[in-house]
């Protein structure tokens, strides 16, 4: 149906004009802002104009995102963000940290206030959803299960030795409501002590006021290595849940999301195609040299436009792994045998190793 | 000489009146747009308020709660439970705190030198540290620190350990105190926090209204032989109250929103209540106005029975 410009112009009511004017603003505003072969990502030219990269970290978790004696920020989740800023704009070293707790980390992703939130956070149903907290989850860098942790003194051997007795536990998380429902399962009755950081959390529990603490395995072997007498708290064989922990962003931007997406998988990809920090420039000269490794040569950005379409440069595959190394790499360092956590591979092997990790084709 | 007419814009009645209704109608257009930018904000985000999710079973614990809940109550009754929780910090709360500040106000006018200098170091130390700083010392440092099991502090009818505070002949059940009427050491050290902060303002309450009282009154109670808790009791405190109450009733106030600070020491309140609602439903929107709802009710129902009081001291003419 036609009608004239100025009869729909007048079915506008003064609020409509005024959201007309805003939004005319903020198109001028970012329309200055947009290149890089026609992707539309607001939150990727916001990070290269700021010239860094806000990322929400948890910040107080050894293995995950811990700040060492010199100050600098190490873990798996620090690592993935250094590789996101190494693929963005270059340089690893260009992140702004923020620790986050628990219950205030969406709120930071959604407003705008963090660009990244890498902060071993559990994909759900609930979180991934537009309905509930709108996130876009890229792909799960520990695979993870909920976990309890208790002095070996207790003698506590397992869930049902809990019962009526308190356990500590982070508000805000999957792990309030997994303990919950296993307990109810399993008909004890049990006292949550709920705290709104982990640091509380562990301090009571190492205060001696619960009887056992809960949270994802990993943060407990994390939270454990730096415990005054590691030696004298055990993890129980019971796993509550899945916990597959992924950094996320908002749905607001499919584009960024992407390129958050496959930096993640190219870390997973380098893995399997055994590129690692210290033969990638090895492996660059091969690609270069030789024209029949076709696959090589698309991964890192010698030939085809892999790049371009995710809005990042052609050899952001070279810069990430050049920061940070491989997955592999990623974990042995941080979280591996060789350090303080010393976690097994287990579910966060290779697909073809028995492994969950399996990155899509570069193609 | 027929009276001169009064233009309409000097009407003395009228203009006022016009002024008034010009400013209503400027708030009411404000907020209108504002509700307006709301409604169209959150439709947009597809966050428009709605309320089905309240029903839903809530599935998570609480761990003390003087309302019955289990976790496959509705979050309603989660809130609920949550908002009883805040109720019993606040009205327990609300008493301990005018107790121990009235007697830290009196304190100041003792005869007693030692007295005085201990109720000013009180104030000033207390009123100058953060209360959240407060809870945390009183929560990890005071109360975790009791002992545990047999090694319990033992009192006639009172036992203090770890987990709580166990009144009324306890008994030790498997290396775990049962009795009759207990207090979790997190409602304790929530309730010791907020009652010693809050003090430390009633008392200066009460020490401004004291001194508000005239010194003739003084000198004509003492010259007619009361005693000084006599004097206190009924010549000076009678009258220092007309002054007090208006200043207790937002020292009242503060204490009741002070008490979502709860969290800090693992209490269970509303706003705890609150924050895992809100992590689990996603439903920022509606939960926050729920709290905000719920904290401005209590205040208000405070304020209103505190305006009652204050009525009631009030110097009546005759």
């Amino acid at each position: 149906m036609y009608r004239p410009l100025r009869q729909r112009l007048m079915d506008l009511s003064p609020l409509d004009l005024r959201l007309a004017g805003a939004l005319v603003a903020m198109a001028a505003l970012s329309g200055c802002a947009s290149d890089g072969g026609g992707v539309q990502s607001q939150k990727l030219a916001a990070i290269q104009s700021r010239g860094s990269l806000v990322c929400g970290v948890e910040g107080k978790l050894p293995g995950f995102s811990f700040v060492e004696s010199s100050g600098a920020y190490s873990g798996l989740d620090v690592d993935v963000c250094k590789a996101v800023a190494a693929a963005v704009l270059g340089d690893p070293a260009k992140v702004q940290y923020r620790d986050l707790n628990s219950s205030e980390r969406f709120a930071a992703l959604a407003s705008g206030e963090v660009d990244l939130l890498s902060r071993n956070t559990t994909a759900t149903l609930s979180r991934d959803a537009a309905g509930g907290n709108g996130l876009s989850f890229a792909p799960t860098v520990f695979y993870d299960g909920q976990g309890v942790m208790a002095p070996k003194a207790s003698g506590i051997q397992g869930l049902k030795d809990l019962a009526g007795k308190p356990i500590c536990v982070e508000t805000g998380t999957t792990t309030e409501l997994n303990l919950a429902d296993r307990m109810r399962e399993i008909k004890a009755p049990y006292t949550p002590l709920k705290f709104q950081t982990s640091d509380q959390t562990y301090a009571a529990y190492l205060q001696g006021r619960c009887e056992a603490v809960t949270s994802d395995r990993s943060q407990l072997a994390g939270k454990r290595s730096s415990f005054p007498d590691p030696g004298a708290h055990n993890l129980l064989p019971d796993v509550l849940s899945k916990e597959p922990l992924a950094p996320a962003t908002t749905n607001a931007d499919p584009a960024w999301s992407d390129a958050v997406r496959w930096v993640v998988f190219a870390l997973m990809q380098a893995e399997e195609s055994g590129i690692t920090q210290a033969n990638i420039d090895a492996k660059l000269a091969e690609a270069k040299a030789n024209t029949n490794l076709a696959d090589l040569r698309r991964f890192l950005g010698v030939e085809g436009d892999f790049g371009k379409h995710l809005g990042l440069p052609a050899d952001f595959v070279v810069k990430a792994v050049k920061a940070v190394g491989n997955y592999g790499e990623i974990f042995a360092r941080n979280v591996g045998t060789g350090s303080p956590l010393k976690l097994e591979r287990e579910l966060n092997r290779q697909w073809n190793q028995g492994g969950l990790l399996y990155s899509p084709p570069f193609r | 000489m027929p009276a001169a007419v009064t233009p309409w814009w000097r009407n003395r009645r009228l203009i006022p009146w016009l002024a008034q209704a010009a400013a209503g109608l400027v708030l009411l257009v404000l907020v209108a747009f504002l509700l307006g930018n709301l409604v169209r904000n959150l439709t947009a985000a597809g966050l428009l308020l709605s309320w089905g999710w309240i029903d839903n079973p809530a599935g998570f614990d609480i761990a003390e709660t003087l309302l019955p809940f289990q976790a496959d109550m509705p979050y309603w009754r989660a809130l609920l439970a949550g908002l009883v929780n805040t109720l019993r910090v606040v009205v327990v709360g609300l008493v301990g705190a005018t107790l121990l500040g009235t007697l830290v106000g009196v304190a100041a006018f003792s005869s007693n030198g030692l007295l005085r200098r201990l109720a000013r170091i009180y104030v000033e130390v207390i009123r100058n540290i953060p209360l959240l700083l407060q809870l945390v010392f009183w929560y990890f440092v005071v109360f975790l620190a009791l002992p545990g099991g047999s090694a319990a502090i033992q009192l006639p009818g009172v036992v203090l350990a770890k987990s709580g505070l166990y009144l009324g002949s306890p008994e030790l059940v498997n290396g775990q105190w049962q009795a009759p009427l207990r207090f979790t050491v997190e409602f304790s050290a929530l309730l010791t926090g907020l009652v010693v902060y809050t003090a430390a303002f009633i008392a200066e309450v009460v020490r401004g209204g004291v001194a508000a009282v005239p010194r003739g009154q003084w000198e004509a109670a003492r010259s007619l032989g009361f005693s000084h808790l006599q004097m206190l009791q009924r010549i000076v405190l009678p009258q220092a109250l007309r002054v007090i109450v208006p200043g207790l009733n937002s020292q009242y106030i503060s204490l009741a929103k002070n008490s979502s600070l709860a969290v800090a020491c693992g209490y269970t309140d509303l706003y705890s209540v609150a924050e895992t609602t809100l992590n689990q439903t996603g439903r920022a929107v509606e939960v926050v106005l729920i709290l905000l709802g719920s904290y401005l009710l209590i205040n208000l129902v405070i304020s209103a029975l505190m305006n009652g009081l204050n009525a009631l001291v009030q110097l009546r003419e005759r």
